[in-house]
């Protein structure tokens, strides 16, 4: 317990270390001229502004923040319903991995940012186009941890399975499926932090809400108080997503 | 043997020969040569043979994980192609579920069997009482010692009822103390619940300590050099001069045999 209390004391030691410098490279020392870098204080009052007011890209934060996590957790979702599966089959049933491996690996180097032109020209630049980015981006982790997680069965414990005269069938749900749990739940992680940061990034291109689209805006018209408050947000936001995740984790998988 | 005793585990002539691709040609590794091994309902039966001779792919075989190259094999007096339920293993290090409490470990077999909960919570305490682990239910393997998680392992193969339970060197991985206790429990479990169980081991003492009958193998390619049966009264005594004496001839009929 006491041992706690100090680190986060360090902890909250190096937050205010950081606004003090913030706040002495801006407003007292003048470092960064006033339209390329806000003070914390500029930073906190655009955010109280943008809470309320839509000035100047047409929507107030909350209405920008829920449009991201809408594209951000409909492509996320869809990208760990089909590689989550996908990843289990392909490590569990050969033919499968033989099949799926060579599209896979072609697609795989693609960076997640590379499918935004092709999108937007089949889908357009509303919802769907960036939910299909990010589904692409989120995909790739999850097969990926999800093929691991069952390789590293250990070959005692599937003799132990057949010993016992489980199927292959149910030696994957019952001895390889809780053996890639963890993993799974890695990919679930690595895969939601790449969603959202592949979707700030296409709403820099393509977009009509949404935090990205917000950055961008503000870049435009020169507000770099709503571009360092936008960015904060999305921190913030990311942070919230993986915490929920880690909470979800600790609930099903022990150890 | 008293000969009246049905046979439980027939091979007959089993051999079984490893293939490897090498980088230029094919290598042959002959494991196993015209293996003959009778064990009978209710035996303890060890084998002992030296270091790397393939008494675990023996087992395996026995046990249906592996194929063998040749030669017959049954199991109540029915022929093996593959594992089933009806034969247990006690494996060389520790194969619990690390995700499984104790009681869900050592229910596993019945649970998969489709049996219903009373009973198999009924069934598994049993054999958690009958190894000493009262009270550790719901801890998870990796709280428990190495001895109490083979414990964990011998009472999961039991749990189950098969008609033979292999041992592949379940105290190859523990410390001498702990080894000699487990090898106490042992035969205070099998003294309790008679099972056959074939034991595999390459520690002479402790082969002696267990067995009803000890059949000695030669090194690669195995098969049966003697045969030893045991008739000491149980439990026994390590330090006793019947003890010793058996034991410095099994140990003479080992040596002569890696000499040639």
């Amino acid at each position: 317990m006491k041992k706690s209390k100090k680190y986060m004391v360090i902890s909250i030691i190096s937050m205010i270390c950081f606004l003090v410098l913030w706040e002495l490279a801006t407003d007292v020392f003048h470092v960064f001229p006033e339209y390329s870098m806000p003070s914390p204080i500029k930073t906190l009052q655009a955010f109280v502004m943008k809470l309320t007011n839509t000035t100047p890209d047409g929507s107030i934060l909350l209405v920008h923040v829920v449009a991201s996590l809408k594209v951000a957790l409909a492509g996320y979702l869809l990208g760990a319903l089909a590689g989550i599966p996908l990843g289990i089959l392909m490590a569990w049933y050969k033919p499968v991995d033989l099949f799926i491996k060579p599209i896979f690996d072609l697609i795989r180097p693609i960076p997640p940012i590379g499918w935004v032109p092709i999108m937007i020209l089949l889908f357009g630049i509303d919802l769907k186009s960036k939910a299909m980015v990010i589904f692409v981006s989120a995909v790739i982790p999850c097969i990926i941890n999800a093929y691991t997680g069952i390789k590293q069965t250990s070959e005692v414990h599937i003799n132990v399975g057949k010993t016992f005269g489980l199927t292959k069938f149910q030696i994957l749900g019952k001895i390889a499926i809780p053996t890639a749990l963890p993993m799974i739940f890695t990919g679930l992680r690595v895969s939601l932090g790449v969603a959202w940061m592949t979707l700030v990034a296409a709403e820099l291109v393509a977009a009509t809400k949404g935090l990205g689209y917000m950055l961008q805006i503000a870049r435009t018209i020169g507000r770099p108080d709503i571009i360092v408050m936008g960015m904060l947000v999305i921190a913030g936001v990311g942070a919230i997503l993986t915490g929920t995740l880690e909470f979800l984790e600790k609930k099903f998988v022990r150890r | 043997m008293d000969g009246k005793r049905e046979v439980t585990v027939r091979c007959k002539n089993l051999c079984k020969t490893f293939y490897a691709k090498n980088r230029k040609q094919d290598e042959e590794n002959e494991v196993i040569r015209n293996l003959n091994l009778e064990v009978r309902e209710n035996e303890f039966l060890v084998l002992f043979g030296p270091g790397q001779c393939g008494k675990t792919t023996i087992l395996n075989i026995l046990a249906g994980l592996e194929k063998a190259s040749s030669g017959e094999l049954e199991v109540n007096g029915k022929q093996v192609d593959g594992p089933s339920s009806d034969r247990g293993m006690v494996y060389q290090k520790t194969a619990l579920f690390p995700w499984m409490n104790v009681i869900k470990n050592v229910s596993f077999g019945p649970r998969m069997q489709g049996v219903k909960k009373e009973e198999w919570q009924k069934w598994a305490q049993h054999y958690i009482d009958l190894v000493g682990l009262t009270g550790f239910e719901s801890s998870y393997p990796v709280k428990l010692s190495g001895g109490m998680q083979q414990r964990v392992g011998i009472a999961r193969a039991y749990c189950n009822n098969p008609d033979v339970i292999f041992m592949d060197e379940p105290f190859g991985h523990l410390d001498a103390q702990t080894r000699y206790l487990m090898e106490e429990e042992v035969e205070r479990i099998c003294s309790a619940e008679k099972r056959t169980v074939v034991f595999v081991t390459n520690n002479v003492e402790e082969a002696i300590y267990l067995a009803d009958r000890i059949v000695v193998l030669n090194d690669m390619p195995t098969s049966v050099k003697k045969e030893y049966i045991i008739d000491l009264p149980r439990p026994r005594d390590y330090t006793s001069a019947d003890f010793l004496a058996l034991r410095e001839e099994i140990t003479r009929c080992v040596e002569v045999n890696e000499e040639g």
